[in-house]
């Protein structure tokens, strides 16, 4: 894969919590339309990747290049490429699904037909056009996931960050949903997916395990099933795990 | 400062679609004005007395019609004896007792001091208070009106007192003028704490620091319409003021609109310190209610603050809403401007200028 491929380039990205370690040393590289899995227990690093890829968190070391944005240069102006959605449900219960995605729409810079072309386009895509005028909060967890990723695709951002996004979802709604997902990142939007479900994970393109902060595989699903001898991803993802702490420990 | 306008009309839905919210806007004003201007007299009439009258002449009934007519005692009850009077005003049913002895005539008559005895329930001061001084009214007239009959000439002397801005010594004139800043002070501080950290609280705040908005966008997006609210709650409480309770609006309107406007900034600025402080919408409430309690006991909005301790003249000085009570009456009521209102004025920029300086790093810190 060349370089100038990627959307999001990281490189020797670390993160110190005073004398923790959160992040170590990470090296990775995201194509354009790639939809990439990050994985790790509550701990392993994940989330503080994120928010350092979101302008959220400066890095202590190293960087990353998010659609052209460099992190620590402008973290502000990353903001407007990409888009975020939640595990837990961010959006206005007491707003109906018409008056988020204008607000969103808003707060993105769109304005006057723009907006109204774009919202209309992405309710579209999304099968939202039946609960326009439905109160979010009385939408079922399906329809509410379908409404963050609408307002998340607002602006048509080049990368979008889901954070375990099928999170107590129905399992025909999750498959809907990641058909969409699918259809998303065919259409070049670079889609980037943290989770510690192996169902989640199994649907990525490629997917980049961590552990205490590094890295401990990279590669297609089966391919890091293969790395342990052919074993299901969730197999080999707690024997690389385990492997990782005993050398840490050691 | 494009994401400023989605933002504040987002809050107005918002703002329209809460119940609780609309309630605390609405309701506190309407409330408190009937509460304050209806229930809530500082001028104690009408106490409930018993008579108990030994002599039974003309000159004790006349005596206790002139205790009656100052207006400040009603008369319950005609008793018999001592202890049934001490009855009455043990068990609460009379708050005075007034005992005409059996010789009041006879040293009337014969020009040495005849007495009569007046017993007031002091357990709530402010009740026996005007009970003791309209007492003593009562003495002095009747003194006065003995004394120059007797002496063939007109009264030596008069004190002519002249009650200015509020000649009918009216309570509504003085609180409601007060009325629209304590109004102000509790739902701004109450109802933008608890907007702030709802979204804190709703998860939607994570959502949002994700997306461009800066932080002056976010935050005055969030406080602005409450300028709106604490506008519209301060015409309403005019306006009822004007035509229920009849209170006058003397001096120029725009100037009160003037500094209200600062120190609406101000109370807002309070609001966002206070959602700085607080993790749930329970605590914002909880946290403006402590912050609401001393302005209204210590701001001069019902009690004098020349009355109070040292100390607490200078906690008072500290809130905004004492120089504003100060600014509402001197405009209403007494017709005053700039040249007499500077000071209060300049302190209430100062303050507003302070605060939201200090809001707004705490508040941008809590984002990060």
């Amino acid at each position: 894969m060349s370089h100038s491929a990627a959307t999001v380039e990281i490189r020797h990205l670390t993160r110190r919590f005073g004398s923790i370690v959160a992040v170590r040393d990470l090296n990775l590289s995201i194509a354009k339309g790639e939809v990439f899995g990050l994985l790790g227990p509550n701990g392993s690093g994940k989330t503080t990747t994120i928010r350092m890829l979101c302008g959220l968190l400066a890095p202590s070391e190293g960087t990353a290049i998010v659609a052209g944005v460099d992190v620590r240069e402008a973290p502000d102006l990353i903001k407007e490429r990409i888009g975020y959605m939640s595990q837990r449900f961010g959006l206005y219960e007491d707003l109906t699904v018409a008056e988020n995605m204008d607000f969103y729409g808003g707060i993105y810079g769109l304005e006057g037909a723009g907006r109204r072309g774009r919202i209309a386009e992405v309710v579209k895509f999304l099968g939202l056009d039946r609960r326009l005028h439905q109160l979010a909060g009385t939408l079922s967890g399906g329809w509410k996931q379908r409404l963050a990723l609408a307002c998340a695709l607002m602006h048509g951002p080049a990368v979008i960050f889901l954070d375990e996004p099928t999170a107590g979802v129905d399992p025909a709604a999750r498959r809907a949903f990641w058909s969409t997902i699918k259809t998303l990142a065919a259409q070049g939007t670079t889609v980037i997916v943290t989770t510690h479900y192996m169902d989640e994970a199994g649907r990525c393109g490629r997917v980049a395990l961590l552990s205490q902060g590094h890295l401990i595989a990279l590669g297609t699903p089966d391919e890091v099933a293969t790395l342990v001898g052919g074993k299901t991803l969730e197999d080999a993802f707690i024997i690389l795990q385990e492997r990782d702490e005993q050398e840490q420990g050691a | 400062m494009r994401r400023f306008g989605p933002m504040f009309r987002k809050e107005f839905i918002q703002m329209r679609r809460d119940r609780l919210t609309l309630g605390i806007m609405v309701g506190i004003p309407v409330i408190q004005l009937l509460l304050f201007g209806f229930a809530i007299q500082t001028d104690v009439r009408h106490i409930p007395t018993v008579v108990l009258d030994e002599s039974r002449t003309p000159v004790s009934r006349d005596a206790v019609a002139a205790f009656e007519n100052t207006g400040n005692f009603r008369i319950v009850a005609h008793v018999n004896g001592r202890d049934e009077l001490d009855a009455w005003i043990a068990r609460g049913d009379a708050q005075a007792g007034i005992a005409i002895p059996h010789d009041f005539p006879r040293d009337l008559a014969r020009g040495t001091t005849a007495t009569i005895q007046v017993i007031v329930d002091a357990s709530d001061p402010l009740s026996s208070q005007a009970a003791l001084a309209a007492a003593a009214g009562v003495a002095q007239v009747r003194n006065l009106a003995i004394l120059s009959a007797a002496a063939h000439r007109d009264l030596p002397l008069e004190t002519r007192v002249r009650p200015r801005y509020n000649p009918g010594l009216r309570s509504p004139n003085y609180i409601v003028p007060g009325l629209v800043g304590v109004i102000l002070t509790i739902t701004l501080v109450l109802v933008t704490a608890m907007a702030i950290v709802r979204e804190r609280e709703r998860g939607t705040l994570e959502q949002l620091i994700v997306t461009p908005i800066t932080k002056t966008e976010l935050m005055l997006g969030k406080i602005a319409p409450y300028v709106g609210v604490g506008l519209i709650q301060m015409t309403t409480v005019l306006l009822l003021g004007r035509f229920v309770f009849d209170v006058p609006l003397t001096g120029n309107v725009l100037l009160l609109y003037a500094v209200a406007l600062v120190f609406i900034v101000a109370s807002l600025a309070l609001g966002l310190f206070v959602s700085t402080l607080v993790r749930t919408q329970q605590q914002a409430m909880q946290a403006s209610f402590f912050f609401v309690l001393p302005n209204i006991l210590l701001s001069g909005f019902m009690f004098p603050r020349q009355a109070m301790p040292a100390v607490f003249q200078w906690i008072g000085a500290l809130l905004p809403l004492t120089h504003f009570l100060k600014v509402l009456r001197g405009i209403l009521l007494k017709g005053v401007g700039v040249a007499e209102l500077w000071q209060e004025m300049g302190l209430l920029l100062l303050f507003a200028t302070v605060l939201i300086a200090l809001s707004v790093r705490r508040f941008q810190k809590t984002l990060d």
